[in-house]
């Protein structure tokens, strides 16, 4: 019985602790939901409210998994903004998200937004191919991705089928190339016993660990996995030009329609846009990504975005263009 | 057993009634998802890869469920039935693999074996075969599952009545025939229903497919939810997996029920007395350290191997004392909530057994194949909407558990109401106790053993659960599952193996209460 009382003492104190959830009133903190890593951006939130003063919350989780959340709340969602790693989840409930003020979006260039202002990309990433030094020579590294089909690459190469920054990437060489060309070359892939991971991060693990030579990627993992293995014989390598490998990414954020906090809701995401918090992408943050506002020069050692020409395509159809990138990568065999 | 067909009073019946209305809210959920979809569901149901993903799921299962067998019977009967050197000290060890989430024992697994692993460089070769796919996934679940079929056998072997074997010795049969006519086919429904948890628990889990790169329906479910337009196909392959609950409980009823053995002497039966290995005692301990050294010493051995990398390479160290905190707390809530919700469940079973009381056990299940992540969503949904104020709470957090893993609680409380008979009940009734005075005095005491594994269970399994966990806690109530999550997510294993380690030692000393006195049983045998 006596562990009865305990509990019940237990249950009264963190019932304290965990209040406040599920509470949407106007005055509260702000209620953000990441699908941005708290190890990374964590800092930025920080920042807002040493300037704001406006408190906030901030839900952790996988980009898709809190759009899921926030397509079965629906018009009760908690969530004031929803900060995501990528253009497909920010599409994925752009109906559910309220036009972003103009002087907010004029801070980006228009190719790193929604074409109808619902949500603005907040930094950059590009795909590239990473590369293990000791296995790959620099004369060998491919120009274009579509050349990862050849036999010289056979059981060379790995990517992320489930990952959605690989997908987004498909759905880029879709969009540029066309199906048919994609199809093509997700089947050549296949014939070429390119391997499979989770994300990013284990591919490039395993270039480092010599299982893979080369990956297909986003631009900031490398500087991740250096923090964790400082000596790895590991490089970043930019295909050419206009190649739909060299896609120039974002993350983003929006606010939601259903905020009844939309005013500290947009401050916050003009906050993401401001000169300070761009330049925290570029001093401090760990994962070295590129500040999307002009006249913010990225990190060092980083070729810079105007210079990096991805295929043309617009981020904003990514969220809608998603289920038919799925269901050529199922087709295809990568996905079941 | 309770004369069949004795009505439930009905207060008990709706009790009973509305806790398992509760736990059929995800399935609700999806037939919602699904009826949305129309006819398009019909069109993911005959797709060939759904074909391909139920085949592949069933072989992971049957997979799993064997090497659990294999595993946990042989070690069950060493240290419940022989002189086996140390037996206590290894009826614990080999429990606390249930305390490592299995993820994280993937994660360990592959650290090890895998490329650049451990084992690698320790031998200094080139090249090892692939760690990862159903192999990887079959070690792996089975680590972190064979627990429940070791326990449920160890306390079958240990309540088995001597006698039947003694009987079998005395007709002439040679002990190893003893064994396999009269030892195995007593344990079987304990073996059954432990055979049972770790099916759902395979069917459910995404974490190691997703590390091992099988392709199950779970995977295949997370893979179509991150595609998000369309949520009709996730609904319609979660519910297969339901489907598959269904067949798997159906073969465990028959396991249980088919060519039952009782003993009919009255008493109670005595203590086994206990086998002696001889020679083959070396053979029996060296068993005993494999099973300890790959399913415990490794994992361990992998965390702490990171830890110390972490430690030189200058990371810092921080020991998540709040989230330690959170985590300890809602666990144990749910253990409460869950060991009390399933009370009702247990008692119209065994006390009121007919055709209410098996719908309503056999209901009890129908969730619990199913994914965290589709019973987190399937919450937002109905709290979101219905029940806002308890939306990202806590209670909403407890509630989840408590639908994950109701059947822990009710395995708990089946086992420890099966052993009290109900004559015990019956004569304090007779003696003029009324019945609630009667549940108080006897039936309380009685099943205190089974409510408190039950609540054990209960409590490791939230330890670790992290899908829904991270969708519907409040926020900012990081739990130790959460942190685990948040380094991994980024690479930083050295930064993992901290709270990992932690949720680890946290969590084995509520192993003694799943083994409650059962140390000082098998001391007083023979």
């Amino acid at each position: 019985m006596r562990a009865i009382g305990v509990l019940a003492a237990l249950f009264g104190a963190l019932a304290l602790a965990g209040c406040g959830g599920g509470d949407s009133g106007s005055d509260g903190p702000l209620t953000v939901y990441s699908g941005r890593e708290e190890e990374l951006v964590a800092p930025l939130f920080e920042k807002f409210t040493d300037a704001t003063g406006i408190d906030v919350e901030v839900r952790y989780g996988d980009s898709a998994e809190l759009a899921a959340t926030i397509a079965e709340e629906g018009s009760n969602s908690p969530a004031d903004v929803f900060f995501a790693q990528d253009p497909g989840s920010l599409g994925a409930v752009d109906a559910q998200l309220e036009a972003l003020p103009s002087k907010t979006l004029d801070r980006v260039p228009e190719r790193f937004r929604d074409a109808e202002g619902r949500w603005v990309g907040t930094s950059g990433r590009t795909r590239v191919l990473v590369y293990n030094t000791e296995r790959v020579s620099h004369g060998e590294l491919p120009g274009s991705v579509l050349e990862l089909t050849n036999p010289e690459w056979r059981n060379r190469v790995g990517i992320a089928p489930t990952n959605a920054s690989f997908q987004a990437f498909v759905t880029a060489m879709r969009l540029s190339l066309g199906d048919e060309r994609t199809r093509e070359w997700l089947e050549g892939m296949k014939a070429n016993g390119a391997r499979t991971y989770e994300k990013n991060t284990p591919i490039v693990e395993a270039v480092a660990a010599g299982e893979v030579d080369v990956g297909l990627v986003n631009h900031y993992y490398l500087s991740l996995v250096k923090e964790e293995q400082p000596d790895a014989p590991i490089a970043n390598h930019l295909f050419e030009a206009g190649d739909p490998g060299s896609l120039v990414s974002v993350a983003g954020a929006g606010v939601l329609g259903s905020s009844d906090q939309a005013e500290d809701a947009e401050r916050f995401v003009e906050f993401l846009l401001s000169d300070e918090a761009q330049r925290f992408y570029v001093e401090e943050a760990e994962e070295n990504e590129y500040p999307l506002v002009a006249g913010i020069d990225p990190p060092a050692g980083l070729v810079p975005l105007d210079e990096i020409h991805g295929p043309d395509v617009e981020l904003t159809a990514f969220g809608a263009e998603l289920s038919s990138t799925v269901e050529l990568l199922r087709t295809t065999g990568w996905l079941s | 057993m309770a004369a069949a067909g004795r009505r439930p009073p009905l207060a008990l019946a709706v009790l009973a009634g509305a806790v398992v209305a509760l736990l059929l809210l995800p399935l609700a959920y999806l037939v919602l998802r699904v009826a949305d979809g129309g006819g398009r569901a019909l069109d993911v149901l005959w797709d060939r890869s759904t074909l391909r993903l139920v085949v592949d799921t069933v072989l992971l299962v049957v997979g799993v469920v064997a090497a659990a067998i294999v595993v946990a019977v042989p070690t069950a009967w060493l240290v419940t039935r022989t002189d086996l050197p140390g037996r206590r000290v290894w009826a614990v060890a080999v429990t606390l693999p249930l305390v490592i989430p299995s993820y994280v024992a993937a994660f360990c697994l592959l650290g090890f074996f895998g490329e650049r692993g451990l084992l690698q460089q320790a031998l200094g070769v080139e090249r090892l075969p692939d760690p990862t796919g159903y192999w990887g996934a079959v070690a792996a679940l089975t680590l972190s599952t064979y627990p429940y079929v070791f326990l449920l056998a160890q306390a079958a072997l240990r309540d088995l009545d001597p006698a039947l074997e003694e009987a079998a010795r005395g007709l002439g049969v040679s002990r190893l025939r003893s064994l396999a006519r009269v030892t195995l086919p007593a344990i079987r429904p304990s073996v059954a229903l432990g055979s049972l948890l770790v099916a759902l628990y395979v069917l459910s889990d995404f974490g190691v497919v997703s590390l091992m790169r099988y392709d199950s329906l779970t995977r295949a479910i997370y893979v179509q939810y991150k595609s998000l337009f369309d949520r009709t196909p996730a609904a319609v392959l979660a519910l297969v997996l339901v489907g598959l609950t269904a067949i798997a409980l159906v073969f465990e009823l028959r396991a249980r029920t088919r060519g039952r053995l009782w003993r009919t002497g009255p008493g109670a039966a005595r203590r086994a007395r206990p086998v002696e290995l001889g020679a083959a005692r070396w053979l029996a301990v060296t068993w005993c350290g494999l099973v300890t050294g790959l399913f415990l010493v490794l994992p361990a051995g992998v965390l702490l191997y990171w830890l110390g990398r972490g430690i030189s390479n200058d990371r810092r160290v921080v020991v998540p004392w709040d989230e330690a905190v959170h985590s300890l707390g809602a666990s144990a809530l749910a253990a409460l909530v869950t060991v009390a919700a399933a009370i009702p469940v247990a008692v119209l079973v065994h006390r009121y057994p007919g055709r209410l009381a098996r719908v309503l056990e056999r209901l009890s299940y129908a969730g619990n194949a199913l994914p965290g992540l589709v019973i987190a969503l399937s919450l937002v949904f109905f709290a979101a909407r219905y029940a806002s104020p308890v939306y990202q709470t806590l209670a909403l957090l407890v509630f989840a558990y408590a639908v994950r893993f109701f059947p822990l609680a009710l395995s708990g409380l089946d086992t420890g109401l099966a052993r009290v008979g109900p004559r015990a009940e019956e004569a304090a009734r007779g003696l003029g106790r009324g019945p609630l005075a009667t549940a108080w005095l006897v039936t309380v005491p009685l099943v205190r053993s089974g409510a408190l594994a039950g609540a054990a269970l209960v409590f490791l399994s939230a330890m670790k659960e992290l899908p829904a966990t991270i969708l519907l806690r409040p926020i900012g109530f990081d739990t130790l599952a959460t942190e685990i999550w948040g380094a991994t997510q980024v690479g930083a294993y050295s930064k993992a193996a901290v709270p990992a380690l932690l949720l680890i030692v946290l969590s084995a000393p509520v192993l003694w209460l799943v083994h409650g006195d059962r140390g000082r049983l098998a001391e007083s045998g023979g």
